[in-house]
């Protein structure tokens, strides 16, 4: 399968046999990603980290990603002390950028930022996440977390939260339509799925459930995937401590679970996940998050073309 | 009839004309065709006219004969419109429009926070698709999708 020159803008543009691909990448890429083995896969290439709005962890993920493969950051600083708060585009941003490195990682505000970066760019394009738009590392190394300690195939997911407008959650539906999954969406009214999307993946092979606590799936899933709440969706305040004292995991809900069950978070939490839970053999959000390693380091090596 | 017909819009000798245009969508047909600067004949507009199938615009355009390229962009909001072309007053093609699939720098997108809002250097760009014989316009940018009231986005 070959990657290089290829950029990632978005879940849309990949098929099952692709994701696949990059996530026994991943799995390849595990044992450098802890240390445990060196590498000098990528020594010698530059990838250019344009964050044009902060992001600490993916940021990091990524630049750790590219030094434990040998690989040397050149990062964009803080944007107030850059030329787009004189005014420049992100056209030419990119077509400078492009020039000083071999693949470039984009965090923008804007929806549509990747993409339009793809067009000027000569070098891979990274998308970091786009607005309120795509953010396919965060998906995948959300499938690469579910494949490790779970199982994709003939899985069952439940998906707890901001369904209406957590578009990490929908990006992760859609792919795990092409895997047949069973998904169960716990959200209060207010933040339900939109219709839309749960059609679309209807027709793509999910099978979609609506319940409004976690105590109705909890007892059935092998993934339950919790995700923040923000208090900006309520006008009232006491509705939102309503509703998220409502979609919070503790040690007590988890008395029905299956042994196998793993629950996973994006993070930062809130108040979500209770603390009490981090010591149960549940909790994989923070293995979720070295994930993301692992992952990055397979799509830069793979769009890079230092491996196939 | 024919003759008071002749008096509100003469006919021409040589150009396009531009019938069975959505009543009430001549002057967006205008916008999106960039007439008059793309003309330097006499450009007529006739709108509520009455035709077979309830009201109509026609929009007649001496001198310039429209390539079907240029015109099928204004299928989006007048997907019955017929291009007649007019060689010494007789009509020598006639053609219905065709919503293209894909649409570059006519509509801007909905989404207020798409770059394609910003001040880059890019068009708008759409992937057309009919759904129930009614367009659909996806920016190629940021995914929102445009199906209903497209005349309404102009650029
Ligand atoms: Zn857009």
């Amino acid at each position: 399968m070959i990657f290089k020159d290829h950029h990632i803008i978005s879940m849309t543009s990949f098929s099952k046999d692709m994701i696949d691909h990059i996530l026994e990448t991943a799995e390849k890429m595990e044992p450098i990603a802890l240390g445990k083995q060196k590498s000098d896969l990528l020594s010698g290439k530059v990838l250019a980290v344009l964050f044009f709005e902060p992001s600490t962890r993916t940021r990091m993920s990524f630049e750790t990603a590219m030094y434990r493969l040998g690989g040397d950051v050149l990062n964009l600083g803080s944007v107030d002390a850059s030329s787009i708060a004189k005014g420049e585009t992100l056209a030419d941003t990119i077509r400078v950028v492009d020039s000083y490195a071999d693949a470039i990682v984009l965090r923008h505000p804007r929806e549509g930022a990747a993409f339009l970066a793809s067009e000027f760019s000569t070098v891979p394009i990274l998308n970091a996440g786009d607005g309120a738009g795509h953010h396919p590392t965060q998906t995948l190394l959300d499938l690469y977390t579910i494949k490790r300690q779970s199982h994709l195939d003939g899985l069952k997911i439940a998906l707890a939260g901001d369904l209406k407008y957590g578009r990490t959650v929908h990006s992760l539906c859609y792919a795990l339509s092409l895997y047949g999954a069973q998904i169960t969406m716990i959200s209060p009214p207010e933040l339900r799925m939109p219709e839309e999307i749960i059609n679309d993946l209807e027709n793509r092979g999910a099978k979609v459930t609506e319940v409004e606590s976690i105590e109705e799936a909890i007892g059935d899933v092998d993934v339950l995937y919790m995700t923040r709440i923000q208090k900006e969706r309520f006008p009232d305040p006491a509705e939102y401590q309503k509703v998220a004292n409502r979609l919070k995991i503790t040690t007590d809900l988890l008395k029905d679970a299956k042994q196998e069950l793993r629950i996973m978070h994006p993070l930062p939490r809130v108040n979500e996940i209770h603390p009490d839970v981090d010591d149960t053999v549940h909790a994989c959000y923070f293995k979720q998050a070295f994930y993301g390693v692992p992952v990055r380091m397979a799509l830069v090596a793979l769009v890079l073309g230092a491996i196939e | 009839m024919g003759e008071e017909k002749e008096l509100r819009v003469r006919r021409i000798k040589n150009g396009t004309v531009i019938d069975h245009i959505t009543a009430g969508q001549a002057l967006n047909v205008i916008k999106i065709l960039g007439l008059p600067d793309a003309s330097e004949g006499v450009v007529s507009i006739l709108l509520n006219s009455p035709g077979e199938h309830g009201k109509k615009d026609v929009v007649k355009i001496e001198n310039r004969e429209l390539k079907v390229t240029e015109v099928d962009r204004i299928a989006l909001i007048a997907p019955n419109a017929t291009i007649n072309i007019i060689r010494n007053f007789n009509v020598s093609q006639k053609k219905k429009v065709h919503i293209p699939e894909f649409m570059e720098g006519v509509i801007r997108c909905i989404n207020p926070n798409c770059i394609s809002n910003s001040n880059e250097p890019i068009t708008s760009k759409f992937n057309v698709t009919v759904d129930d014989d009614r367009p659909k316009l996806r920016c190629t940018y940021c995914g929102r999708v445009i199906s209903e009231n497209i005349a309404k986005h102009l650029l």
